[in-house]
């Protein structure tokens, strides 16, 4: 056996978007434990429920993550209306359902860029930062805001989407499908990409059961659990199933994630040929009082919320249950026998959002 | 989606959570609020079929982990005891209420509840 060591990983790393921190224990380059440490940037949203009312916190649940933003605001909204029983216009339903896939794309090719970046692959990272851009622009025409737009509310959206637009947003769609594939093509069959992926950070199903895994995490590893199939938005209406692979390594990973890329482009030009006319809103009046446990897919899987009311404005309880914080276990998993040089790569290939995670 | 909460005493918590461990069931989340006392909400999953358990008690009784049986409830327990002061005892890995750096004492303890 050889000399055992620890090496504090993070919470500042290159490889780290933001801060985690892991106590690595080595035997020589091997990696045989890592126990984690968070709470660097822990910001007490949660709390907040006391001090503003409910219609207030759809803007502050849109904080808790700048990449799935809407989808927060979208989780909490939902978790609202199921209190209050307030049925939301159909078009809403749509507009949020491609609100929160065109967030989706934003994650998943950020998280392609970070990956090529973490192997060093920098033109790949620049490609796949360069597709996320057209997102950006989309999210901007349509809301007026790059990342955090505030556009869900309680009811429905505050904003439509032209029907000029919508097709303008197909037709971008169509050519960033092309484009993907391009770099698609590199991220599944470049040598060097596969040495640094392939085989590395097993994670096997039975593990990811017993983990708690969620989201492409789970999915690498043979769970098809996908909150979308629920039907909540508009998913009832259009027609998909969770990407799924088998092998559960971190090449598994970025495959469901390029898959889900794609699943995104056309859940998005589905909506749009499926969206009808009428209203985005309802008027909400009153309180909530009551509660309720709120299911949806994020990027990083599946996210809860629960919201517990009173009968006046200000809530009882809001709580969030990101995926990062139920795939952590699942990640000090797959670092176990690693080496130690793997080590920012299986970091990356759960997505952690330690903002998510800690709130 | 399923709304339902079923209320059992903390002495059931950990043979219904094994029952739903046998099951097939994964573990979602534990909430915790702070109004009427504490109550931890246990959710579970099997099937997209969601369901909840709920403990009431306080910031004095004992309540046994259930890290045992979902070894990931540490990062769940170890949170509630930090932010409300729940007394959540052996947990498979315990933090000492170092999970978050914060310099506030459980945050989310009421007033009722400090007396």
């Amino acid at each position: 056996m050889g000399k055992r060591t620890i090496i504090p990983f993070g919470p500042q790393h290159p490889v780290l978007p933001e801060p985690i921190h892991l106590d690595l224990v080595l035997d020589d380059e091997t990696v045989v434990e890592a126990i984690p440490q968070i709470g660097y940037i822990h910001r007490g949203l949660e709390k907040l429920v006391e001090k503003k009312d409910y219609q207030q916190y759809t803007y502050v649940a849109e904080r808790i993550c700048g990449i799935c933003s809407f989808m927060h605001g979208m989780g909490y909204c939902m978790a609202v209306e199921e209190i209050m029983n307030v049925e939301i216009p159909e078009r809403a339903k749509f507009l949020r359902t491609i609100w929160a896939e065109l967030s989706r794309l934003h994650s998943h090719l950020l998280w392609l860029g970070l990956l090529a970046d973490a192997f060093g692959f920098e033109s790949l990272f620049m490609h796949s930062w360069r597709l996320r851009e057209s997102i950006l622009d989309i999210f901007e025409e349509t809301t007026g805001g790059r990342v955090i737009f505030s556009v869900c509310d309680i009811g429905g959206v505050r904003k439509d989407i032209s029907n000029e637009t919508l097709q303008k947003i197909a037709a971008i769609m169509d050519r960033m499908e092309k484009e993907t594939k391009e770099i698609a093509d590199v991220f599944l069959n470049d040598s060097s990409v596969k040495l640094r992926t392939k085989g590395v950070g097993v994670l096997t199903k039975q593990q990811a059961f017993d983990l708690g895994a969620v989201g492409p995490m789970a999915k690498a590893s043979g769970l098809s659990h996908d909150m979308r199939t629920t039907g909540y938005a508009a998913y009832c209406k259009l027609n998909f199933q969770p990407i799924t692979a088998t092998e559960g390594d971190s090449y598994a990973r970025t495959v469901v994630r390029i898959g889900e890329v794609f699943q995104s482009y056309d859940l998005i030009k589905q909506a749009i040929a499926l969206i009808p006319e009428g209203d985005i809103k309802v008027k909400v009046t009153g309180n909530p009082n009551g509660e309720s446990f709120m299911r949806g897919e994020q990027p990083r899987g599946e996210v809860l919320y629960y919201v517990k009311a009173n009968g006046t404005k200000f809530l009882d309880r809001v709580r969030v249950r990101t995926p990062t914080f139920a795939n952590l276990p699942a990640l000090l998993e797959t670092l176990k026998g690693c080496s130690l040089s793997d080590v920012p790569i299986l970091i990356l290939t759960i997505d952690p959002c330690i903002s998510c995670t800690e709130r | 989606m399923d709304q339902s909460v079923r209320v059992i005493t903390s002495g059931e918590l950990l043979g219904e959570s094994l029952t739903l461990k046998n099951k097939g069931y994964r573990l979602v989340a534990i909430s915790c609020t702070n109004k009427d006392g504490m109550e931890l909400t246990y959710s579970f999953n099997k099937d997209y079929e969601l369901v909840n358990l709920r403990v009431i008690t306080d910031t004095t009784e004992e309540i046994s982990s259930i890290s045992f049986i979902y070894s990931y409830a540490f990062l769940y327990e170890n949170e509630i005891k930090e932010l409300f002061g729940v007394n959540i005892v052996n947990m498979a890995m315990d933090f000492k209420e170092k999970f978050y750096r914060i310099s506030a004492t459980t945050p989310f303890k009421t007033e009722k509840e400090e007396n």
